[in-house]
């Protein structure tokens, strides 16, 4: 047993295989910088912060709804303004997650490397627009069964219907209050850790400029 | 607020006052974005501050 301390270098070890995959790929450096590139000096990079401050107004908003309940977010003063907070931090989210994506795309953030944080970034926004479905039929209140009415129609037809019930409150609260923002945060937390790991992109050369 | 919103339509384009209003204002911020300018740190140049 203790012979073993120094001889350890050898041994292969599913601890160490994962520090040294990790260590190459995000060093701390990388993953908490403490400067940037002169290019990232613009308001364009403003707007991917901006929608992860959006999320977290939504994910606090929406801990309380889940608290307190229906009820209190439809009766009293203080549930009607956290309501009302969770909706329209819902609307800045896509308002900035939108403006992240035009700029992402424009500059072709996806070169040298990055095509993997772009796809995981299209799978946060197909994930988050799911969220928003199962959101308005959560809301306990005629919108919400207007909608679900509709949208039974739209889910039968392309056979979604048989795997969920848009009429079932109980599953698509369920739903949107745990599996998927269980998946949003692990996506974001990924897409984050993605950036870091490969930095923030070049801009694209213009003609007769060196690399 | 309960009356329905008004729409706009063109050829075969059809869309919401608000939303027209909200896409809008979102091309207006994104262009402001790149043109006004970052404010960037005084030391710039030094590697500390």
């Amino acid at each position: 047993m203790s012979e073993s301390i120094g001889t350890e270098a050898e041994v292969p070890s599913w601890t160490r295989a994962t520090r040294d995959f990790i260590g190459k790929r995000l060093p701390l450096a990388h993953f908490l910088p403490d400067r940037q590139p002169a290019y990232v000096g613009s308001w364009v990079y403003v707007f991917g912060v901006a929608t992860i401050a959006s999320l977290a107004w939504v994910m606090l908003s929406g801990v309380i709804l889940a608290f307190f309940g229906p009820q209190w977010w439809h009766v009293t003063g203080l549930g009607r303004f956290v309501n009302s907070v969770h909706f329209w931090s819902v609307q800045a989210l896509f308002i900035f997650m939108v403006l992240h994506l035009w700029g992402q795309y424009f500059m072709a953030s996806w070169r040298d490397g990055r095509a993997p944080t772009w796809m995981v970034g299209v799978v946060i926004w197909l994930v988050m627009i799911v969220t928003a479905f199962t959101g308005y039929l959560s809301q306990q209140n005629f919108d919400s069964q207007w909608i679900g009415v509709n949208a039974k129609d739209a889910i039968n037809s392309s056979g979604g219907g048989a795997f969920f019930n848009v009429l079932n409150f109980g599953q698509m609260y369920g739903i949107h209050v745990m599996l998927l923002p269980i998946g949003i945060t692990v996506l974001v937390i990924l897409h984050i850790v993605q950036v870091r790991a490969k930095g923030v992109v070049r801009p694209i050369e213009g003609k007769g400029r060196g690399a | 607020m309960d009356s329905p919103a008004g729409y706009i339509n063109w050829a075969f384009i059809s869309i919401s006052v608000p939303n027209l209003i909200v896409i809008g204002g979102m091309v207006l911020v994104f262009a402001l974005a790149l043109i006004l300018p970052f404010p960037h740190s005084t030391s710039t140049k030094s590697s500390k501050r």
